[in-house]
This record gives C-alpha cells, sequence and structure tokens, in this order.
C-alpha cells in the first residue's frame, strides 16, 4: 500500500510517517503550503512555517521516504481564510483549522490520492478509525487529553475509508519517546498553538490588516437595549469574552450576543450566557443518520455534555455558557464520534 | 581544487610563500577565465555566483550620485535580477519591466523606447534558464549604445557558457554575469566581467580584493575548479551542443508525436540545446513531478524556490500563457550525464504519466 502522509514538520505526523513504513507500507510524505503574506512572506508560527516544512523535508530524509511541498495556497485562501475573514465579518467564531481539515486535506488533497497513486492518506491526528465490516468507524485518540477527533467530526464514510490516523493509537510521551528512539529532530518539538495565518499576534490584529472592512463602528448595549458605550467593529468581540469589552458597569460583564445587521455588541451578566440549544447546519453523520441523545462537544477541549438532537436543532439537557454560532459540535456515543455541524445559531 | 582545501591553505591576499602560490594560481586561473570570453584580466571579478554577479553589475551600476540611477531589465529575467531591481525601485530608483513576445523574445523596441536620461543600465538575460529562448544580446547592446553610448549593458549569461560564444566584444556588453556550476564548476563560484573603464560600486565593501570592487578573501580551490571548467567548457561546447540537442529533439520528438494537444513554450528557432519547456494541457505540473520523481524522472516547473513548492513561472505569464497554463508546464533540462537511452526512457514515462493523469 502506497501512503500519503500530510507532514506538517510537528512529532506527531513524523512518527505517523515512521509508523505507516515500519508496517511495510510505502510512504511518500507531503507538506502543503497554505499560505504567504500578502507581500508572499512565510508564516513564522503555527503548525505550517518555513521551518516547519524543513522539519518535515529532514524527517523524511531520515526515514528515507520521498517527499514533496505541494502548493495548497489557493484553496486555502478561498476556504480558510477567506471564510475566517467572513465568519468574523458576520459576527461568527470560526475553527479555521477544522475549516482546514474539511475543504483543504480531507478534500482537495484527499482527492488527489489517485494523481499520487496513492492508495490512503495519513495525518498525525490523535483520533482512531476502525472498520467493522460494513462502515468505518471514528473514535477518540487513546490519549484522551490529546485527543482530536473532534476536528475531525465531519469526516463521513468517504474520507474515512481513505484514511489513516496511526498516531491516534498511542499516547503522547509514547509518540515522543518513538520519536527520540528513531533520532527524529522533531521529537522534543512543543506543539503549535496558533493560527498558522494569524501567527503569534492577536487574530483581530490580522482582521483589521486584512479586513478593514469588518471593523464598522457600532453600539455596545445591554440586554435590554440600553447603550453602554461604542466599539470599533463587531470582529474584535466573540461571545463569552469579558475582557477589552471598553465598558465599565461595575459587575461583570460578558458578550451575550452579536448582531451584524446593526453592528451591536450585546453584553450581559454571566447568567444571560445560558444557552439551551442551539441551531445546526452542515450536519454531517459518519456512518448512518441519527437523532435522540447524544453527547455534545462544542470545544476542541472541552467535555462533552448530554444533549438531545432533533434534526437541525440540538438541545442541552444543562444550560451551556458561551457558545458561538461558527463554532462546531461533535456528536459522540462514548468514545465513537457520530458526527458533527456547524452551529448556526443559539437560542435559550 | 583539491590542494586548496587543505596543504595550500595560503591566503592569496598575504605576503608569504604558501601565500603567493595561492595567488599565483588565482591569478592563472583568472587569465584563462578571461581569454575564454574575450576579456582582459582585469576585467573579471571573482564573485561566489551568478546571483552575486547580478546584484554587483545592477547595484553597482546605479549606487552612485549621478542622476542616472535608473534600470531597465525583462519581465523574463532570472530572480537574481528581478529581485534586485524590485529592491532598487522600492528605495526609489526607476525601474521599468519590458514585457516579452509569446517566444519569449524582448521587443528591442520598446526596450529603446523606455530608455531616458536617468537610464543607468539595461539588463537583458541571454538564454532563459527556464524556456531556454536566446536573446539577440550584440544587437540589444547595439541598439542601447547607438542611443546612448553612456548607458550600461549588462547580460546575465549564467545559462549560456556551456552551449553559446559568450565573447564580450560580440556581444558588446559592459558587463556580465556567469557562474560555475552551470558549466561543470563548483558550485559557489562565478564572476562577473567588468568592461574596463565602467564605474561600478562595489555591493561588499571591505580589504579591497577585486581591485576594490568585490572584497572578500578569495576561496581559491573553488576559483582554480571553476577555470577548469572554463577550460573543459570550451573545448567541449562544440561537441555539447552537438550531443545534447540530438539527445533533446529526440526526446521532444518522442513527447510531440505521442502526446496530444501538447504545446511547446520553448521556441524552435534560436534556442539551447539544454532547455525543453512544454505544456500538458489538462495535466497539473505539480503532480506530474511528483510522479516522475517516483518514477526516477527528475525534471522542473520553474526555477528551484526555497519551500519547494511549484509556484507559476513568471516567465511563462510574462509569455502570455495564464496562471492555469503555466501549471500545466514543465522544464526538461538535459546535459552531460544525459544519454539517448535515459532520454527515450523518460520520454515513456512521462507519456505514460500524462495518459493517465489526463
Amino acid at each position: 500500500m502506497r501512503a500519503l502522509v500530510a507532514m506538517s514538520g510537528g512529532v506527531d505526523s513524523s512518527v505517523a510517517a515512521a509508523l505507516m513504513r515500519d508496517a511495510g507500507h510505502e510512504v511518500v510524505g507531503v507538506t502543503l503550503k497554505m499560505w504567504s503574506g500578502p507581500n508572499g512572506e512565510a508564516p513564522t508560527a503555527g503548525c505550517c512555517t518555513v521551518s516547519d516544512a524543513e522539519d518535515a523535508r529532514r524527517v523524511a530524509g531520515q526515514l528515507d521516504v520521498p517527499y514533496y511541498v505541494l502548493d495548497y495556497t489557493t484553496e486555502f485562501r478561498d476556504g480558510v481564510v477567506d471564510r475566517f475573514i467572513s465568519d468574523y465579518v458576520s459576527g461568527r467564531t470560526p475553527n479555521p483549522c477544522i475549516e482546514c481539515n474539511r475543504t483543504v486535506k480531507f478534500d482537495r488533497l484527499l482527492h488527489r490520492l489517485d494523481d499520487f497513486e496513492s492508495d490512503v492518506l495519513v495525518t498525525g491526528h490523535h483520533a482512531r478509525s476502525r472498520f467493522d465490516g460494513l462502515n468505518w468507524t471514528l473514535h477518540r485518540g487513546a490519549d484522551r487529553l490529546k485527543d482530536q477527533s473532534y476536528v475531525l467530526s465531519m469526516l463521513t464514510q468517504r474520507e474515512l475509508s481513505r484514511a489513516r490516523f496511526p498516531v491516534g493509537e498511542l499516547t503522547k510521551p509514547e509518540v515522543r519517546s518513538m520519536a527520540s528512539s528513531l533520532g527524529l529532530r522533531t521529537a522534543e518539538k512543543p506543539e503549535s498553538m496558533d493560527i498558522c495565518f494569524v501567527g503569534r499576534h492577536d487574530y483581530r490584529a490580522f482582521l483589521s490588516r486584512t479586513a478593514p472592512e469588518a471593523f464598522m463602528p457600532g453600539p455596545v448595549v445591554d440586554t435590554d437595549g440600553h447603550e453602554l458605550g461604542a466599539h470599533e467593529g463587531i470582529a474584535g468581540f466573540t461571545v463569552g469574552q469579558r475582557r477589552g469589552l471598553g465598558v465599565a458597569v461595575g459587575e461583570p460583564r460578558f458578550v451575550v450576543r452579536l448582531e451584524p445587521a446593526t453592528s451591536t455588541v450585546v453584553l450581559g451578566r454571566r447568567e444571560e450566557l445560558g444557552v439551551g440549544g442551539v441551531e445546526l447546519s452542515q450536519v454531517v453523520w459518519t456512518a448512518a443518520g441519527g437523532r435522540g441523545e447524544v453527547m455534545a462537544q462544542y470545544r476542541a477541549h472541552g467535555d462533552p455534555v448530554p444533549a438531545v438532537l432533533d434534526g437541525d436543532r440540538l438541545l442541552f439537557t444543562d444550560l451551556q455558557q458561551g457558545i458561538a454560532p461558527g463554532q462546531t459540535v461533535a456528536f459522540y456515543d462514548g468514545d465513537r464520534v457520530l458526527g458533527g455541524a456547524l452551529i448556526a445559531g443559539t437560542f435559550v | 581544487m583539491r590542494p586548496f582545501a587543505d596543504l595550500e591553505f595560503g591566503n592569496s591576499s598575504g605576503i608569504h610563500r604558501v601565500s603567493r602560490r595561492a595567488k599565483n594560481a588565482l591569478e592563472e586561473a583568472r587569465e584563462t577565465i578571461a581569454a575564454a570570453i574575450g576579456a582582459h584580466t582585469l576585467e573579471i571579478v571573482i564573485t561566489s555566483g551568478g546571483t552575486e554577479s547580478d546584484n554587483l553589475a545592477i547595484k553597482g551600476a546605479v549606487y552612485n550620485d549621478s542622476p542616472r540611477r535608473g534600470v531597465i531589465t525583462v519581465a523574463t529575467e532570472h530572480e537574481a535580477v528581478l529581485e534586485t531591481s524590485d529592491f532598487l525601485k522600492r528605495i526609489g530608483m526607476p525601474v521599468t519591466l519590458i514585457g516579452v513576445d509569446d517566444e519569449g523574445r524582448v521587443d528591442i523596441d520598446s526596450l529603446i523606447a523606455a530608455m531616458d536620461a536617468e537610464t543607468a543600465i539595461v539588463s537583458v538575460m541571454l538564454l532563459n534558464n527556464e524556456t531556454g529562448v536566446i536573446q539577440d544580446i550584440a544587437a540589444i547592446a547595439a541598439a542601447v549604445k547607438g542611443r546612448d553610448p553612456e548607458v550600461l549593458v549588462h547580460t546575465d549569461a549564467v545559462q549560456a557558457f556551456s552551449s553559446e560564444s559568450v565573447d564580450v566584444s560580440t556581444l558588446g556588453v559592459d558587463l556580465m554575469s556567469l557562474a560555475a556550476h552551470k558549466f561543470g564548476g563548483p558550485k559557489g563560484a562565478g564572476f562577473l566581467y567588468v568592461r574596463e573603464g565602467t564605474i561600478l560600486e562595489p555591493v561588499q565593501h571591505g580589504g579591497g580584493q577585486e581591485l576594490g570592487r568585490r572584497s572578500g578573501t578569495h576561496d581559491v580551490g573553488r576559483v582554480v575548479g571553476m577555470a577548469t571548467a572554463v577550460s573543459s567548457a570550451l573545448g567541449d561546447r562544440e561537441e555539447f551542443r552537438h550531443r545534447v540537442s540530438q539527445i533533446r529533439d529526440d526526446f521532444e520528438k518522442r513527447l510531440t508525436d505521442v502526446i496530444e494537444g501538447l504545446v511547446l513554450n520553448t521556441p524552435e528557432n534560436r534556442r539551447s540545446p539544454q532547455h525543453l519547456n512544454v505544456r500538458f494541457p489538462g495535466v497539473l505540473n505539480e503532480t506530474l513531478l511528483v510522479r516522475m520523481d517516483l518514477s526516477g524522472v527528475a525534471a522542473s516547473a520553474g526555477s528551484a524556490c526555497q519551500s519547494g513548492a511549484s509556484e507559476v513561472s513568471h516567465v511563462l505569464e510574462a509569455m502570455g500563457l495564464t496562471p492555469g497554463q503555466a501549471r500545466e508546464s514543465v522544464r526538461f533540462s538535459f546535459g552531460w550525464p544525459s544519454t539517448t537511452e535515459e532520454a527515450e526512457e523518460a520520454a515513456e514515462i512521462v507519456t505514460d504519466l500524462v495518459g493517465q493523469l489526463r
């Protein structure tokens, strides 16, 4: 079997390549060139920097597998960056890493497997997939703390059948120890936490540079509609945000809602952040469709909470706080991923 | 080259005996190099390669306090010229890029029309590194000098030495860049021909080596290696042209005979024997290059860049190809190590892959 391994230059995908090679597969390493700034500058933070590509290249060299850099800058800009900007402009809170998985890695790259005469696409995600004789199922990674099944919750049979996540079978310490026993230069490399095209800076700085139109001034109001102050643009706010609101009201206030039509930021008390349920869009099922009781996870590293699925609505058993439209929610049955969706709106 | 890496460690600028031996070797190399292009030894400035030579030629011509600070060059030049020009533009110097026709040839009339009293230097590449198209440098130089004899004419001839005569009197240029590794010499060595009397501000200031035009301790071994390569390339030029063009032409014919819709980006006339740039409509070059590499055929899409990702070729875009068409184009290069059998095999692999990927 020939495996196309998406190597980001981190330890996980390095070990993913090593595991596939050691399992006797023919490995071809690729790094996707995703982003260059307005003047063509390469990113220096996040997961896709020039030095990361260099690490990936060197690891591929150590493993003695062919390695290529593929240009995905157009796909990334159209599918991820533009979307990130338009989401913020519309008062949503996007997760660009999930969008990148969805539109770039597991769509555009996966569709080129045949072009590279490859059978499977391998990534370094901490998640496990299984074939039960009928369907592919997706499960949380062996290392619950590093589990990334949430960001893969939009994958269907079509993608899962051609994707492999060998690292998901290991804990992070096991991954690092394998990398160091193989002498891989990425063994001790810290994890990337930044959004690659935003860098170490605040995402607001990126937005004001690339989409100044996202900053249309407007009023800051309380939930009764009383004007408390003014703001520079809703793109600078996220539901649940407490700091940097620019108004002093005595007791702690949070952003409870953004109203893009009037460029209004609505503040409320902690209890007003409570969300009883969410409207869903782009609902995707790993295998068969479902409804009824699920465990729902709406943050990459949040705990799942009980909820009931009813068509395009998800009703939480208990009130949840700080849920923003644009976020992804993943549905679980125990450790098994049932599917995922985008949060289109919230209700009390 | 080898003795200068250990036994002959002398600094060619030193005063003692070991240094004198290094200095002699250096000057002997310079004589060989000068003779090969019809120049005087004092007109040869040793550099680290083509990029440095281009930088020195162009920046050196405009770093001065005269009102002549303008650069005219061509959209299809190597990055060493384009990026240098772009830098000069950013710091306020007038830079004009001339377009090319669909064969990649510069129109001399528009080039001349772009000249004005500010123009300091006109820089045109002799042989394009991506398509192999050859510009008529002698005609360009004559036209430029005819319009304004004060304007310097530079040619980046880095790709040309193996196959073309680069005699500076025939070409009529004031400045000419060459790089050793393009004609069988070591990487990291090159030279800039600087016509006697040309005033050039150094880019690298220091101890005054190369008559003050390029300071820095010489890598004598590399220079000696470059001179050796100059001699061999000169002696072998006819054979190289004959042999390599035959292999390339054969490869070209094999592709054009079999692959439907194939488009040649390299023109049929006045082109190098080494290059072949072709477009395979409907096939993404990135995919084809990966598959070719996995099958043992090495080629490229443009010039090698830092990340190694294939980018849209500015040369092909300047020739009027759309970005999409440029992404269907592949550059094949041939040289001494190429054999007819290899080219035959490569043509077969490419034909097969193009069929699969369409």
